[in-house]
């Protein structure tokens, strides 16, 4: 193909060679998923947060909301975790390390998707559940806990599986501050290898394999949810 | 206000009320008075603004002018007097508006939990003797969506009750039904009223207007155009507006 002499023998799995390559590549997948379950809980609570500021009534919550979505939905995501790690010693004198920054910097970026997201899911919710909810007494925060938020959070399901599978995808980026994750391994197996196609190839396999089993546990609980929606009519 | 004056103190009293939505003005100097324990039946043309003046009187809406006073409680923004409103007054929705994903004796229990903070077993046991005054207690498990709608709405009533108000507000609580239904739900709303419950009702239904209310209000166009008992309403409207409408919806 193309005069191309592919040398599929560094990830072969059948050479002593190739074994030892694959679980060299192999070794940053608890890095890769950790640093993108770390990343998405903190931006799923933030977002949430930054959302319920955005839907009160206070002037100064909805302004800060709107500030910090716009502000974080521009930073370019590599952007974002090369100031978090290089600049934040310097700005504030907090000195992270690579696993950390990694976190803060996807999950900033993340968290002002997740406020949007969050927040078309809670106003998708009938003007009703709101007014009834009103009208029985109960307060800014218990209508949101027990009323509007377990009904918008089935509805929101699907983006947010997208968002955690875009989450997967970008914590490849963390790999140019030095974290031991997925991409970083197959960068340095390239140095010492020389055979980036095949190398990378095997790269985008795994990322493919993550984000096959994420869409399905996806699927799985929006399955379970839609069934007990079905119960609740 | 000149029938059955001084008998009771006003529980509801309203002044001058004035309500716009952008350039539309839904309630044009609005004067109202309702006693303790009075029916009232709201009735009036689609767009008289029936809805808009139960929903001031529940703080749904706020009006613009004038003043609405709740057993002693003007009504303005100040979140104490929201409360006092809130926990005193009942409203009950022409869409049901019950919560899908709890079930009937959850829906019924929140508020009595929460707000009144009602220790959770006590709130149980009042939702289930609510239930049985609504006649469904067998249906406390089920979930919103497994009931019909003249369930659902005994169940919206159930749950309005478990506050405990004072002042029960009714906004065309039988308008979505279908007419087999309609009647369980009545028969709920008149014994309430029976026992004695202060209510506003905004309704067509004119059967139920006459078996229950105490006075019959008329408006049209944001205005109470006539305010009567039941037997001179019906009988000798005094307004062209008022018998026009009567016109309308006895004889079709």
């Amino acid at each position: 193909m193309g005069g191309y002499n592919w040398g599929w023998y560094v990830v072969s799995p059948w050479t002593e060679k190739g074994q030892g390559n694959i679980a060299f590549l192999l070794s940053g997948l608890g890095w890769t998923v950790l640093l993108a379950l770390c990343a998405i809980a903190l931006s799923v609570v933030a977002g949430l947060l930054i959302a319920l500021l955005g839907l009160g009534r206070h002037r100064a919550a909805v302004a800060a909301n709107r500030i910090y979505v716009e502000a974080f939905r521009a930073v370019p995501m590599l952007v974002m975790v090369l100031w978090v790690f290089y600049g934040l010693p310097v700005v504030i004198g907090l000195k992270l390390d690579v696993f950390a920054a990694g976190v803060l910097a996807l999950a900033l970026c993340d968290s002002a998707f997740e406020a949007e997201i969050f927040r078309a899911g809670i106003q998708s919710i009938d003007r009703g559940q709101h007014e009834a909810a009103d009208t029985l007494g109960l307060g800014f925060l218990d209508k949101m806990r027990f009323i509007v938020l377990p009904q918008a959070i089935r509805r929101v399901l699907p983006p947010l599986g997208n968002q955690f599978v875009y989450m997967l995808k970008t914590s490849s980026l963390v790999s140019v501050i030095g974290l031991a994750e997925l991409t970083r391994r197959a960068n340095e197996l390239v140095v010492t290898e020389y055979r980036p196609l095949e190398i990378y190839t095997f790269l985008v396999l795994e990322y493919l394999a993550l984000i096959l089993v994420v869409s399905w546990a996806v699927r799985l609980l929006e399955r379970k949810m839609a069934a007990s929606e079905r119960r609740a009519g | 206000m000149g029938e059955r004056a001084g008998a009771a103190t006003p529980i509801i009293r309203l002044e001058k009320v004035e309500k716009w939505f952008g350039d539309f003005q839904a309630l044009r100097g609005v004067d109202l008075e309702v006693k303790v324990g009075e029916r009232l039946v709201v009735c009036g043309p689609s767009g008289s603004g029936k809805s808009t003046l139960i929903r001031c009187v529940c703080r749904l809406e706020r009006h613009q002018r004038g003043r609405i006073v709740i057993d002693g409680h003007e009504l303005d923004d100040s979140a104490a007097t929201l409360n006092a409103v809130r926990s005193e007054v009942g409203m009950v929705f022409q869409t049901f508006n019950l919560f899908p994903h709890l079930t009937v004796l959850e829906n019924i229990t929140l508020a009595p939990i929460r707000v009144r903070r009602m220790p959770p077993a006590e709130a149980r046991s009042l939702a289930m003797d609510l239930l049985e005054r609504v006649r469904i207690p067998e249906q406390a498990h089920k979930y919103p969506g497994q009931l019909s709608g003249g369930q659902q709405q005994r169940v919206a009533i159930a749950r309005s009750l478990a506050m405990r108000p004072k002042i029960m507000l009714f906004d065309e609580p039988t308008s979505a039904l279908d007419p087999e239904m309609i009647k369980e739900v009545l028969d709920v709303m008149e014994n309430l009223g029976r026992e004695g419950m202060t209510m506003i009702c905004v309704t067509h239904e004119m059967g139920f207007a006459r078996r229950v209310a105490d006075t019959m209000v008329f408006m049209d166009r944001g205005e109470i155009v006539e305010k009567a008992p039941p037997q001179e309403f019906f009988a000798q409207p005094k307004s062209e507006r008022s018998r026009q409408f009567l016109d309308r919806i006895l004889h079709h």
